[in-house]
């Protein structure tokens, strides 16, 4: 496999609060080649969008990265700042925010949003940009593009709006997609299309994308390896058919279980008990001890292995029999 | 958009034909003119006389339509003190307070914004908090206080500037201006600062909430996320929205400084509308006060319709709404 695009390695980011440090990415490692959409899932509050926000450099202070290192193109990037940061942003990573209907600045056309990011990240000239701008519509999709490059956000549908962000996010032909619950404030008939033109446009151009959601049904359609995240740390990485038809760590067994299927008709419903141990109290040794129906002694002490090659972070992965 | 703006033409003209009523009701509740204008050595047949000659011996109804009438023709009879049409007296003042006004307003627009922006962007910076604790002197302190403490300090202690008049001016077609002169100059300075630094101090402190409030938008994360430069974060795409809800402020207080203006043109002895209406004041000159009435509420009312009109270049959205859009 060629060198991958993104490339994390133990990742931490911390925030100092009043009652001590909080950790909402602890020690997550993992990598996106060329092409390649990796889909992180969780829970609310699991760290998959901080992750992201660590990547492009967009951590609200006083959140910071602690540890570890974020390799893009071979390049380090964690410690980059200020000014060498801005220049990644947009032109080397791009970002999909959750909701199309505010991530569109409502008093600008949107062409000049497009050709603004152009200008800013491009040698090229402004009749360029604009040629580009309707080109760049046309590719995700917008009927009349020629026209609609002088229209308002809010001359758009939900669904039109997520199109244009996401012909923003692309248009300085960014490497890197990280695409923050991108359709989770879309209708359900309008999720599949977002999806499929994500998918497509970042396999024709070999965009690596880190798709951060937390539906499994996003998951299963649009990825090719998942990540699973809980309290900040990396549960179970491996390619999508493996962890949602065999999944080893106890977490995403549970998770998958929770997720309603239209074949399974009116049954109840499986819940993982308890919650999410909130980030100032996680507990010792694995994070899930507490909600994990196979937790012993050596789960609540000792700290979980890393998720390596094909492995969970967990002392007792489930084996096939084990799978319900 | 047209019919937007007739139907917004039309609200005004029945504002100010209400205001116009309350004015015209000073002439018959606010005492007898005709007492104050003939001395002790009055006869009947001089009151009388007076009396029909004023119009005030005719109905309510009559006695308002023609003042009315008069109104829209810049016609508001003649001051009861001075025997002199209002009109010309109006508009013998008023070149001083709206130069002192505007003057004011544009020192209060300008830093009123750009502290605003700087506050808010520098949120944490020292220089900011100093500005925002600076700021409540502005707003907490009455005009007439700041006035006199600036006259103490500038005129009185340093002696640099003027503490009253509006030093020399020069006629311009029937306009005197204290532009084109360094005493007018001069003279302009502490009555436009006195008059303007809570305005200012306003809108500074709208300017930096509303531009916190429009930085922790979704689209300015976004534009973030897109590479886009400080700059054109924070002036192209926070700025502009900002502007929205400061607009509708800055009109307000535009009419707010002309009309306040009474307090700073008597702490200077600015021979402006607003001393002119302190006096009226005095001498019950009822024909100088309901004019005065007039003009501030038509100038009110013409700035709220400029107000509104100026959101159509601002903001797209009223214009699709308005036009029946989705």
């Amino acid at each position: 496999m060629a060198d991958p695009v993104l490339s994390i390695r133990d990742l931490s980011v911390e925030i100092p609060t009043r009652h001590g440090i909080v950790r909402p990415v602890d020690g997550v490692s993992y990598d996106i080649a060329a092409g390649e959409i990796l889909g992180v899932v969780g829970e609310s509050g699991a760290g998959k969008s901080m992750a992201g926000n660590a990547v492009i450099g967009l951590l609200n202070p006083p959140a910071h990265i602690s540890k570890g290192e974020i390799w893009l193109n071979g390049k380090r990037i964690d410690h980059l700042t200020g000014d060498a940061m801005r220049r990644l942003r947009g032109k080397e990573i791009g970002m999909v925010f959750q909701d199309p209907l505010t991530s569109l600045n409502p008093l600008l056309r949107i062409g000049d949003q497009l050709t603004e990011t152009m200008l800013t990240h491009l040698p090229i000239s402004r009749s360029e940009a604009e040629k580009r701008a309707v080109a760049a519509l046309e590719e995700v999709g917008i009927p009349g593009a020629a026209e609609r490059v002088n229209s308002y956000p809010h001359e758009f549908s939900g669904g039109m709006r997520q199109r244009v962000v996401i012909a923003l996010a692309l248009c300085a032909e960014p490497s890197l997609i990280i695409a923050d619950e991108p359709t989770t404030a879309l209708d359900v008939s309008v999720q599949a299309q977002i999806i499929a033109l994500l998918r497509r446009l970042c396999r024709d151009r070999g965009t690596a994308v880190m798709l951060i959601t937390h539906d499994m049904g996003v998951i299963a359609e649009a990825t090719d390896r998942v990540a699973v995240m809980y309290a900040g740390r990396l549960a179970e990485l491996g390619p999508v058919r493996d962890v949602l038809t065999h999944p080893q760590h106890p977490y995403t067994h549970g998770l998958m279980a929770s997720t309603p299927l239209a074949s399974q008709g009116k049954s109840r419903l499986h819940q993982i008990p308890g919650a999410m141990p909130r980030l100032d109290a996680v507990p010792d040794g694995c994070a899930f001890n507490p909600r994990c129906p196979h937790a012993t002694d050596k789960c609540r002490q000792a700290p979980v292995p890393r998720v390596s090659n094909g492995q969970a972070a967990c002392w007792y992965p489930l084996v096939e029999e084990k799978v319900i | 958009m047209l019919a937007y703006i007739i139907q917004r033409v039309g609200q005004s003209a029945l504002v100010l034909l209400i205001v116009g009523l309350v004015a015209f009701s000073m002439f018959r509740f606010v005492g007898d003119p005709i007492d104050n204008m003939l001395g002790q050595e009055r006869t009947a047949e001089d009151i009388d006389r007076l009396r029909a000659q004023l119009g005030l011996d005719q109905p309510f109804v009559v006695q308002y339509y023609k003042f009315l009438e008069g109104a829209v023709q810049g016609n508001f009879g003649v001051s009861y003190r001075q025997g002199r049409p209002v009109a010309e007296i109006l508009l013998e003042r008023a070149p001083a307070t709206l130069e002192l006004a505007m003057v004011s307003g544009v020192l209060a627009i300008l830093f009123g914004i750009a502290l605003g922006v700087f506050t808010a962007i520098r949120r944490d910076g020292l220089l900011a908090n100093v500005i925002m604790s600076g700021s409540l002197i502005g707003v907490s302190l009455p005009t007439f206080l700041i006035g006199i403490l600036l006259i103490y300090l500038f005129s009185v202690e340093l002696g640099w500037l003027p503490s009253f008049g509006r030093g020399e001016t020069v006629d311009l077609g029937g306009w005197s201006t204290g532009f084109l002169t360094e005493s007018g100059l001069k003279a302009l300075i502490l009555p436009s600062i006195t008059l303007g630094l809570y305005q200012m101090t306003l809108i500074m402190r709208l300017v930096r909430s509303e531009m916190l409030e429009v930085l922790r938008q979704d689209y300015i994360r976004f534009a973030r996320a897109r590479g886009l430069r400080d700059r054109a974060v924070n002036f192209r795409h926070a700025l502009k929205n900002t502007m929205v809800p400061v607009i509708t402020v800055i009109g307000l207080q535009l009419g707010a400084i002309i009309a306040f203006a009474i307090i700073t043109e008597t702490v200077f002895q600015w021979p402006g509308v607003g001393l002119l209406f302190i006096n009226a004041i005095q001498f019950v000159d009822i024909p100088v006060m309901a004019a005065y009435l007039m003009l501030i509420s038509v100038m009110f009312v013409g700035i709220n319709l400029l107000v509104d009109i100026l959101y159509f270049f601002i903001d797209p959205r009223l214009r699709a709404d308005r036009s029946g859009g989705h």
